[in-house]
């Protein structure tokens, strides 16, 4: 589904992504962590050329992302990403937020994007808030409706660049069980987040990244009762 | 002192016609500024220097040289090599449209440029074009907080039409000097021409403070 090939990405002088190979899986939850600055988020913003790539490829879908022949707004369409600070259209209302890039991008019109929308907003469990404009939602409603415009375009992966970190503590769970069953119905997805037990309970992967580089990569269960790498070790041992 | 009340009677249809005039010239100029603005905002924010750097210089002209110079270059000089000829209202017309657009271009892009980055990252992760982030996403938010500094330039436009008079075209003040020049009197004309500028930004302050409380409300 996904295949990062000796990824490099420089801003200026500093080297960020040294040389990261990666490959995804379809419907496979990978869940990268790492100390801040070792250039996870970077990598993920690689992933749907948020950021530029300096070196390497990105392929997802069997298209590499810096072909020129390739539309790079349809492939992001296919890509959905959650941020950490949300990033709602705040002069649109939540339905209006979901049905924006349905109707713009994807050329559906209003009526059945608003109910593929209502539908969604179900699924988060946010149905009462569809005329809502975001200023007036929680941080955990925010993001649960972020994660329903990225779902609004049946993307085939779903990018998460921490999701939960930017939500007081008691909002985390629902975002976390959003995501959670968007695991269990088979999506495929790439989660940064600091949040260890998500990692354990719903992550088919971990990998560990570290100054730039993948250091490690295992099944949840191995990774975090037998590292084997001394900085994943002194990593694990500061955060769990 | 004795204040004649008589003159101001008498020259009371001139002040109305002047200032019906004042408030088209600075209409005309502050919509022609924000058309010609926008544009200017998206050249002077462009990523290639070669077309920046027009849009640049552009602006420092307009900002960076009085307004009644403009007036005169364009008066005396610009227009009547383009156009063959010239009259004092057009003259005012392009002027006050020209420097506006340049206060605009600024505004708007400072609006622009106050938009959070997640907001075009957001729409483009979604799949939207340039064209359609900057149309649904980061212009509507933008020209909200535009307004207010707009109707600050449009209040600065109507009070710097007066430099119309300069040229003769018959706008408040021009009228305002036309009854001094009559009656040698002084206090009458200009406090009143004072009186009908003060009546016109004010009118305009309450009109934009609604405005602006408008569209707040989203």
């Amino acid at each position: 589904m996904i295949s990062v090939k000796h990824l490099k990405k420089t801003f200026g002088e500093l080297e960020v992504l040294k040389d990261i190979n990666v490959e995804i899986k379809q419907k496979e939850v990978v869940v990268v962590i790492g100390p801040s600055g070792s250039g996870k988020s970077t990598f993920l913003r690689c992933l749907n050329l948020i950021e530029s790539i300096t070196e390497g490829t990105v392929e997802i879908d069997g298209k590499v992302l810096t072909d020129k022949k390739v539309d790079i707004n349809k492939l992001r369409a296919e890509v959905g990403m959650v941020f950490q600070q949300f990033n709602l259209f705040p002069h649109k209302t939540v339905l209006q937020n979901i049905t924006l890039p349905m109707i713009t991008v994807r050329k559906w019109n209003k009526k059945d994007a608003e109910k593929k929308a209502m539908e969604l907003l179900a699924k988060v469990g946010l149905e009462d808030k569809a005329g809502a404009y975001p200023d007036s939602l929680s941080g955990g409603q925010k993001q649960r409706v972020a994660i329903a415009r990225a779902l609004g375009m049946e993307p085939k992966v779903m990018l998460f660049d921490e999701p939960t970190s930017a939500l007081d503590p008691e909002m985390v769970g629902e975002v976390l069980e959003v995501m959670k069953q968007l695991a269990e119905e088979g999506m495929t997805m790439v989660v940064v987040t600091h949040e260890m037990g998500f990692a354990r309970e719903v992550g088919d992967r971990v990998i560990f990244m570290d100054q730039g580089y993948v250091v490690e990569e295992n099944d949840p269960k191995s990774i975090f009762q037998n590292p084997q790498h001394e900085r994943t070790q002194a990593f694990l041992s500061k955060v769990l | 002192m004795d204040f004649r009340f008589d003159i101001i009677a008498e020259y009371m249809p001139f002040f109305l016609e002047g200032m019906l005039l004042t408030i088209v010239m600075s209409v005309v100029g502050v919509l022609v500024g924000c058309v010609l603005g926008f544009f200017i905002a998206l050249g002077k924010m462009s990523k290639h220097a070669i077309i920046r750097i027009p849009f640049v210089w552009y602006i420092n002209f307009l900002r960076g040289t009085p307004l009644l110079v403009q007036l005169f270059l364009f008066h005396y000089a610009v227009l009547p090599t383009v156009l063959g000829d010239t009259t004092a209202v057009t003259s005012v017309l392009v002027t006050l449209s020209l420097n506006s657009s340049a206060y605009v271009a600024e505004i708007f892009r400072a609006g622009l440029q106050s938009i959070d980055k997640g907001q075009a990252e957001a729409a483009h992760s979604l799949g939207m074009n340039k064209f359609q982030v900057m149309r649904y996403v980061l212009l509507p938010q933008a020209f909200k907080r535009s307004i207010p500094p707009l109707g600050n330039e449009f209040i600065v436009l109507l009070k710097d039409s007066s430099l119309g008079a300069m040229i003769a075209a018959p706008e408040l003040l021009y009228w305002g000097r036309a009854a001094a020049g009559q009656y040698y009197r002084v206090w009458e004309p200009y406090l009143t021409v004072a009186v009908a500028y003060l009546i016109l930004t004010l009118s305009l302050t309450y009109l934009l403070n609604y405005l602006e409380r408008r569209f707040d409300v989203k």
